[in-house]
């Protein structure tokens, strides 16, 4: 069995500027929105109070919703998480109030809810607090841009290293448009962004540069054993020969990752929804974006050659 | 030929073995279990206590399925959760006969049911994060500024003494902010004052300032006792933290520094919040103060003061017999110079009492105090956030030295018990304030192992179903190496004692997602060359060695990732880059070594190979 039978190089570059304008639409489509919605951050970056409750019956969340509001808290936010029985409830820092013992407060208003029905039904079930007081939010924050710093700066330094800072430039490039993307899909659906998102962001950042590197690692390969091609067409070449194990193995991470978003249940939905995505873009960006990045910043033949002949020169 | 050396098929074999004796603990689940730790410095975990604790399951008819001692604690592994609490009952009992002055906590756990001599090599199943298993997390944040201002009130109190004893005249001595200013009257005694300072408080800067006509020094803290003040101050809470939470009897409660004003606690199992935060949240810090007795007879005083308008200098607080109370704002001693506070009874009297003993700086103050105060009252106070409550304000009686001090009158024994405890479990050297908490009930924990598992086991099949059909025999060669990737890994954490958390899971489901990508690359280099009309034994080395630096190249841009979300990344996201980078490591091994050591054993000896089991080799033009 064998998926790809190509019989010539398929002229991607041609299309070069074609793709190019696609990115740079759903780019700027990603910033708008993400400038316009913004992210829907989690309790983790924001700090508050985030509770799952389980009930024996599926409770009125309008209900639980009034008597929140009815007892104070600011702006409580009650959904479903999963099945129709389990809940989940936010609550925003307060100022003033002793906000390591909201979790209680909320557990008691909650039994006020149950009260007037049949008790046994309505009676809540904690699985789970999560409560984050203001300062840890922002160093989070901190800390996740931190980290993208270093991945991009690592990312960059190594490639220009074990290839050229032509290279270099035009994978993190492409690959910060997948990351960009990524945030304006959970900007647009206002998907909560949490910890675990933003490592799988990261992590898919690091996953899609090994694509730019496969290309890459033939482009280079092509120009030092073919000679007599134009630099597009070492570049349809190189691609052309690895876009079966692109898919291939894209495809075989996304068995892994749907997997996640079958079975995963709510606490990792949006971990493999961020993954799902990353690895869609990712294969798009980094062959399609990337590639055509490199031609427009002018690499050729010269550049992986050249070194070898100064070389012979200086020892005759 | 395609054949690898000796060493390289035994180092393959090795890894392989150790995998797999490592991942092993992981299948034999847990047992119920109680286990035993010392809660108190004198009572050492031995093979004495051991044998009592065997004595006290034969009278309650408990059989265990094993007692071990290992070097903090004993557990006794049961066969369920009747005879658990059966047993912990009646080690209990045993153990501490007087239930308010537990020597041991006694807890329910749970233990690997693994043979032991799994566990003589230190093959432990994986340690599962709270996430996983339930129980309470805490992230808390020491207040270092109100560490230095009770260490300047403690040494305000320490130059009042020092100016007495060198018959220095002064001012007043108060603290101001973060400095503690002596007031003179002439230039001479600040001086002299200085001298004494430099010599006897080496901690302290010293200024000097003008305010009107009187003379001052102001004395602030160097830094680098400031910041000797402030590890002093986690440290201590630390301990503080650990002696509560031993109290509360939790069987792997998790204590530590992180950064340098936070403390982290993970008490699993706990379900109890209100009573573990209640607990750990008792900012609870002991003051001795004089009481201002005049004013405190003035029933027009203590009206004002009601009202909210005590005289200066002094507090209104409200006793426990529910009368008022002024007290001076002047600390005598802190719950820093305490060592141990016991319940008992009054030697005459037979009352209730609080038995404390004093450290030697303690006991010299409260000695001088004491002998200047006779007849007059002194308030003994706990603050809890800010607030203060007078415990008890005996009628100091006569001059009281060696440093051990008896708190009766007016208490009940569950009283005395209560306030010996707060004392005991030590004050706080700084108050703290809970930041971060994190509750995951049980059920909730099993749910997730349960999806993590289903989650990873479905892709894995899906991966391994779809390289089979598609790369025959090299697919499942590839499959085999996943697995070993998969045994690796686990058999690491395992090892490592790591802990696995459901963002962990995530991680190593995605590892094992993105590992493959390694043999896709040798498996369609390995075709690419077949395609070119290579024999096979040569398309193998060929595609393995063309494969290396590509698989090179990426995992290292991978690590990248999983090294910056390790160093940045806290809580659930440092789970995942642990899993992440370890999978990374044992991707490249099983994926290129293993696999190697596969074909090579398959195909490696075979002189005349015609075909290898690739699937199909299509050709372009034929």
């Amino acid at each position: 069995m064998e998926f790809f039978r190509i019989r010539k190089d398929i002229p991607f570059m041609r299309h070069a500027l074609v793709f190019n304008i696609i990115s740079l639409i759903t780019f700027i489509a990603a910033v708008f929105f993400l400038a316009t919605r913004g992210l829907h951050f989690s309790v983790e970056f924001t700090g508050g109070t985030l509770m799952e409750v389980g009930y024996a019956q599926a409770p009125d969340l309008r209900q639980i919703r009034q008597q929140l509001e009815s007892d104070g808290f600011a702006d409580p936010q009650v959904q479903n998480f999963g099945s129709s029985r389990d809940v989940l409830i936010r609550v925003p820092l307060a100022k003033g109030a002793e906000s390591s013992k909201v979790g209680e407060q909320v557990m008691a208003s909650l039994m006020k809810v149950g009260a007037g029905v049949t008790a046994a039904a309505m009676t809540p079930q904690l699985k789970r607090v999560e409560f984050v007081g203001p300062q840890v939010g922002k160093e989070l924050a901190e800390d996740g841009a931190l980290a993208l710093l270093l991945v991009i700066v690592g990312i960059v330094l190594y490639l220009a290293f074990r290839f050229e800072w032509r290279f270099a430039v035009s994978a993190i490039i492409a690959n910060l448009h997948d990351v960009v993307i990524i945030l304006g899909f959970f900007a647009f659906f206002q998907w909560e962004f949490s910890l675990p998102v933003l490592a799988a962001v990261l992590a898919v950042l690091g996953y899609s540069v090994n694509e730019s590197v496969v290309v890459f690692d033939r482009v280079r390969e092509t120009f030092k054993k073919k000679r007599g091609l134009t630099t597009p067409e070492v570049l349809d070449h190189a691609i052309t020969s690895t876009i079966s194990r692109t898919i291939i193995t894209h495809g075989s991470t996304q068995m892994m990752v749907t997997s996640m978003l079958i079975f995963g249940g709510p606490a990792l939905h949006y971990f493999a929804l961020a993954l799902t995505i990353g690895i869609c873009f990712g294969i798009y960006s980094s062959v399609l974006v990337a590639s055509p990045l490199v031609m427009w910043m002018g690499v050729s033949r010269a550049q992986f050659v050249q070194a070898k002949v100064e070389k012979q020169e200086a020892v005759v | 030929m395609n054949r690898y050396p000796l060493w390289k098929n035994a180092t393959v074999l090795i890894a392989l073995v150790l995998g797999l004796l490592y991942t092993l603990p992981n299948f034999f689940g847990e047992a119920p279990a109680v286990q035993v730790a010392s809660v108190k410095a004198t009572h050492k975990v031995d093979a004495r206590l051991m044998s009592q604790v065997e004595v006290a399951l034969k009278a309650a008819a408990v059989s265990p399925q094993g007692v071990v001692l290992d070097l903090t604690s004993i557990r006794v592994r049961l066969a369920d959760t009747d005879t658990q609490l059966k047993a912990k009952d009646a080690i209990e009992k045993a153990l501490n006969p007087v239930a308010t002055d537990a020597s041991y906590s006694v807890a329910l756990n749970l233990v690997s049911d693994s043979p032991n001599w799994l566990s003589g090599i230190h093959a432990l199943p994986m340690y599962l994060g709270l996430d996983l298993r339930g129980g309470v997390h805490f992230l808390l944040q020491v207040d270092m500024k109100g560490a230095l201002t009770k260490r300047l009130d403690s040494i305000g109190a320490d130059l009042r003494g020092l100016m007495r004893d060198k018959n220095i005249r002064h001012g007043g001595i108060v603290r101001e902010g973060q400095a503690v200013a002596i007031r003179f009257r002439d230039a001479e005694t600040r001086d002299k004052a200085r001298a004494v300072l430099t010599d006897n408080q080496p901690d302290l800067q010293l200024v000097d300032a003008q305010e009107g006509a009187d003379l001052r020094l102001v004395a602030t803290l160097k830094p680098p006792a400031e910041k000797r003040i402030q590890e002093f101050a986690v440290k201590q809470n630390i301990t503080t933290l650990h002696n509560r939470i031993n109290e509360l009897g939790v069987a792997e409660p998790v204590i530590q520094q992180q950064g340098i004003d936070r403390i982290v606690v993970q008490l699993p199992g706990v379900q109890d919040t209100a009573k573990a935060k209640d607990i750990l949240g008792r900012t609870a810090t002991l003051e001795v103060r004089m009481v201002d007795d005049e004013a405190s007879a003035n029933m027009d005083i203590m009206e004002q003061a009601a009202r909210g308008q005590p005289p200066p200098g002094t507090e209104y607080y409200i006793e426990r017999g529910g009368r008022g109370l002024l007290v001076k704002k002047q600390v005598v001693l802190t719950g820093e110079r305490l060592t141990d506070a016991q319940a008992g009874f009054d030697s005459q009297t037979q009352e209730p009492a609080v038995h404390l003993s004093l450290d030697s700086s303690g006991a010299r103050i409260f000695k001088d105090v004491t002998r200047e105060n006779v007849g007059k009252r002194m308030a003994i106070l706990l603050i809890e956030k800010g607030k203060g409550e007078v415990v008890t304000a005996p009628v100091i009686r006569t001059e009281i030295g060696g440093g051990r001090v008896q708190i009766s009158g007016r208490m009940s024994t569950v009283e005395a018990n209560d306030v010996a405890l707060l004392l005991r479990a030590g004050s706080l050297a700084a108050p703290m304030e809970i930041i971060e908490e994190r509750t995951v009930g049980p059920s909730l924990g099993a749910d997730n192992i349960a999806k993590g598992f289903s989650s990873t086991m479905w892709g894995f099949i899906a991966i391994s179903v779809f390289m089979a059909s598609y790369y025959l025999l090299f697919g499942i060669v590839s499959v085999l190496a996943l697995s070993a990737n998969l045994l690796f890994l686990v058999a690491l954490l395992s090892l490592l004692q790591a802990t696995l958390t459901l963002p962990g899971i995530a991680a190593i489901a995605l590892t094992l997602g993105m590992a493959i990508d390694a043999n896709v690359l040798i498996n369609e280099r390995v075709r690419e060359e077949l395609r070119s009309g290579n024999s096979p034994q040569a398309s193998i080395t060929a595609g393995y060695e063309r494969a290396w630096a590509t698989i090179l190249d990426s995992n290292i841009t991978t690590l990248i990732a999983g090294v910056a979300l390790l160093i940045f990344g806290s809580g659930p996201v440092r789970g995942f880059a642990v899993v992440h980078c370890l999978g990374i490591l044992t991707s490249i091994f099983s994926s290129v070594v293993v696999s190697r050591a596969l074909i090579n054993l398959i195909y490696g000896h075979r002189r005349k190979l015609v075909a290898v089991s690739i699937g199909q080799v299509w050709k372009p033009g034929v």
